[in-house]
């Protein structure tokens, strides 16, 4: 049955793959277009293109593909991308069980891979590569500065929650290393979960101050929104996954006064960033999320990189993108050793601001942040 | 353990499996009857949660959002059933297997093609929002203790309707044998019409009713159309008590091993290690209950002798 749907799933996908043919860069983008990931892949892209379009560049052609969430699908993309459509530089994937199929493999075929989201621990530390870039941050980042916050805030036991993926499991690791109270339970949910009673029960039985929760897309709204309507009143904290733009709209009034984590925020007071808000919102007709702004950055990252060397010089284009010399809407940025970003991590509260939901910052979580497995990876 | 958190999380389980049963009821009674597997069952459940999802966003009603479930499913049932399931009765289940596959396909993308990609998010009806005090000092939210008694009162309904009426004499005998009823003069064809239409309603309602406190999107019945066959094949292949008592069981197996087992496994793992390890086995336990009865009873619990 699953072998069936998996297979009808990879037809369906092969109608939507599009033939370019132009010299210059060419970009393969593996990003979630469908099902309840699909909010994420499509900030990511749209986030992306608006930055390639303002480049004003047409040397730069874009293969998109949707994967679905699946990593076999993300695989096979990768595969026909690599040596059918002779991309250059690969970028898109959201999530980290993906990442980890595709990645290794891409680049150890002296392809680029610029990650706009995805951070696993494993391709940070030991598995790093020089070919591959992260743009966005290393998983743990945004759970840690979570976990200081919560400290921070007098919450001494906390419940923390999960999916059952690599990303999740950074999650959860990224909490415990800057909370410093008691956990009282850590749950693991199946990735893509709609239905939440069973965690829900156990949040209500437990004795926990606090609830941390990494559920990011469709899984946060329906847990938001059956936690609303479940009668527990336990304040919840997470990192900004779970209350992204998408995520607020959907949940409604219930996830109002949430803090939450991020490296990013529509309010951040710097002019790229003021004249990215604008333009995503003229082109789009909708507020930025964080990863609207990570698609954007990467696109950047990879302009800058084109304008001082050629692709076909590995050597020379991989200094140019290490070197991060493009305008982040994060403000400061720069790479660490290991080609993730070391950044500013902020704690942001939802608001209500002309009838919509967003969020604000109110302070700096950490300042500079570098990954803590930088040491173990040696290139 | 609290009683509390067993006594609701058994609740959760029930909840859950009075779902799969209106899932599985449809599926068993069409494989019973018709002697037809339809993999495109889990369509039938995502037409009933868009049609639901359209018509609240359309009047801002869900009662008549779920009776556009309800009509939508049957509509969309009887439809499949006139136009191509007739010619597949006579056919090896492998040729079933393809076109129904191919149907879920088609719904699949027509309704990525009105509805588009992004799941849809539905609020409960204000009515039946918020929780109730139980005994015992239990709050549980008054949704889902009305989705346990809706699906009871139609599991009920079911059975008076198979044992009590003419209709459910002849999907009776139509389950024994299928040309004889034929030969006796009873229209079989608007007989396997009404019962195909029959299980497409119920799916059609499990998904609004579903859809409703989880997400509304593309592709969402396939996961409940396989945990729907584990429950008829644990059940008895054809047997609505089979996929009652079936589904029960899948739903407490389910919902009580995502408690249980990674408590059990905290007892001599690292907590991270035994949540995680716990998790994944919760995930396979159906699939290991589904072994068990298959081995101790090949036909199912209450299946003909195999």
């Amino acid at each position: 049955m699953r072998a069936l749907v998996t297979a009808a799933a990879a037809l369906v996908l092969c109608a939507a793959s599009v033939p370019v043919s132009a010299d210059g860069l060419k970009v393969g983008m593996i990003t979630t277009l469908s099902g309840g990931g699909s909010a994420l892949g499509v900030d990511v892209r749209d986030g992306f293109m608006l930055a390639v379009d303002q480049s004003g560049r047409s040397d730069i052609d874009v293969v998109i593909e949707d994967d679905q969430r699946k990593p076999e699908i993300a695989v096979q993309i990768a595969d026909k991308m690599v040596q059918s459509d002779n991309v250059d530089v690969l970028t898109g994937i959201i999530w980290s069980n993906l990442a980890i199929a595709v990645v290794p493999s891409v680049v150890r075929q002296g392809k680029f891979y610029l990650s706009p989201n995805a951070g696993p621990s494993k391709l940070a530390g030991a598995g790093c590569h020089e070919n591959y870039f992260n743009v966005a941050w290393q998983n743990d980042n945004l759970h840690e500065a979570a976990g200081g916050y919560a400290s921070d805030a007098g919450f001494t036991n906390s419940f923390i929650l999960a999916p059952n993926y690599p990303a999740g499991h950074d999650a959860l690791t990224g909490y415990k290393r800057f909370f410093s109270g008691n956990i009282t339970a850590e749950v693991y949910t199946e990735l893509g979960q709609t239905d939440y009673a069973a965690e829900i029960a156990q949040i209500r039985a437990s004795d926990a101050d606090s609830v941390f929760f990494f559920l990011p897309g469709g899984m946060g709204i329906s847990f938001m929104k059956q936690y609303a309507g479940s009668g527990v009143d336990i304040p919840v904290v997470g990192p900004a996954f779970s209350f992204d733009q998408g995520i607020l709209n959907a949940v409604g009034e219930a996830a109002l006064g949430v803090k939450n984590t991020s490296q990013w925020s529509k309010d951040l007071d710097n002019a790229a960033n003021t004249a990215f808000v604008a333009s995503f919102q003229e082109a789009y007709g909708r507020l930025p999320s964080l990863y609207a702004s990570q698609g954007f950055d990467t696109a950047n990252l990879l302009i800058s990189a084109l304008d001082k060397a050629d692709v076909g010089d590995a050597d020379a284009f991989r200094e140019a993108l290490r070197a991060a010399d493009f305008t982040s809407v994060r403000g400061d940025f720069m790479f660490g050793p290991n080609h993730h970003p070391v950044q500013d991590i902020y704690v942001r509260e939802v608001i209500m601001e002309d009838g919509v939901l967003t969020n604000r910052i109110v302070s700096l979580a950490l300042e500079d942040h570098a990954d803590a497995y930088a040491g173990e990876c040696s290139m | 353990m609290p009683a509390t958190l067993i006594a609701e999380q058994v609740l959760n389980g029930l909840q859950f499996g009075v779902m799969l049963f209106l899932m599985s009821a449809g599926l068993t009674l069409v494989f019973g009857v018709m002697g037809l597997i339809n993999l495109a069952h889990g369509s039938l459940y995502m037409i009933g949660a868009f049609a639901c999802a359209a018509v609240v966003s359309a009047t801002g009603s869900f009662w008549l959002g779920l009776a556009a479930s309800l009509a939508a499913a049957a509509a969309a049932g009887a439809l499949v059933e006139v136009t191509l399931m007739r010619r597949l009765y006579q056919r090896g289940h492998l040729d079933q297997v393809l076109v129904t596959f191919a149907l879920i396909l088609v719904f699949s993308e027509g309704i990525r093609w009105v509805f588009g990609a992004f799941p849809l998010y539905l609020d409960i009806p204000p009515l039946l929002a918020g929780t109730v005090p139980l005994p015992g000092g239990l709050d549980y939210p008054l949704y889902r203790l009305v989705i346990i008694a809706a699906g009871l009162t139609v599991a009920a309904g079911l059975f008076q309707l198979v044992s009590r009426t003419r209709l459910g004499m002849r999907i009776r005998a139509g389950e024994s044998d299928r040309e004889m009823i034929a030969a006796i003069g009873v229209n079989i064809r608007a007989l396997y019409t009404a019962v195909f239409a029959l299980g497409a309603a119920l799916a059609g309602f499990a998904g609004a009713v579903i859809g409703s406190i989880t997400s509304v999107e593309v592709g969402m019945g396939e996961p409940v159309l396989i945990l729907a066959f584990v429950v008829i094949v644990i059940g008895g292949i054809g047997s609505i008590k089979g996929a009652l008592v079936g589904a029960i069981l899948v739903g407490v197996t389910d919902t009580m091993g995502r408690l249980l087992l990674p408590a059990l496994f905290a007892t001599f793992l690292e907590p991270a290690d035994a949540a995680a390890t716990g998790a994944s086995l919760a995930s396979m336990l159906i699939y290991l209950l589904m072994a068990l009865v298959l081995f101790l009873r090949p036909g199912g619990l209450f299946g003909k002798a195999a």
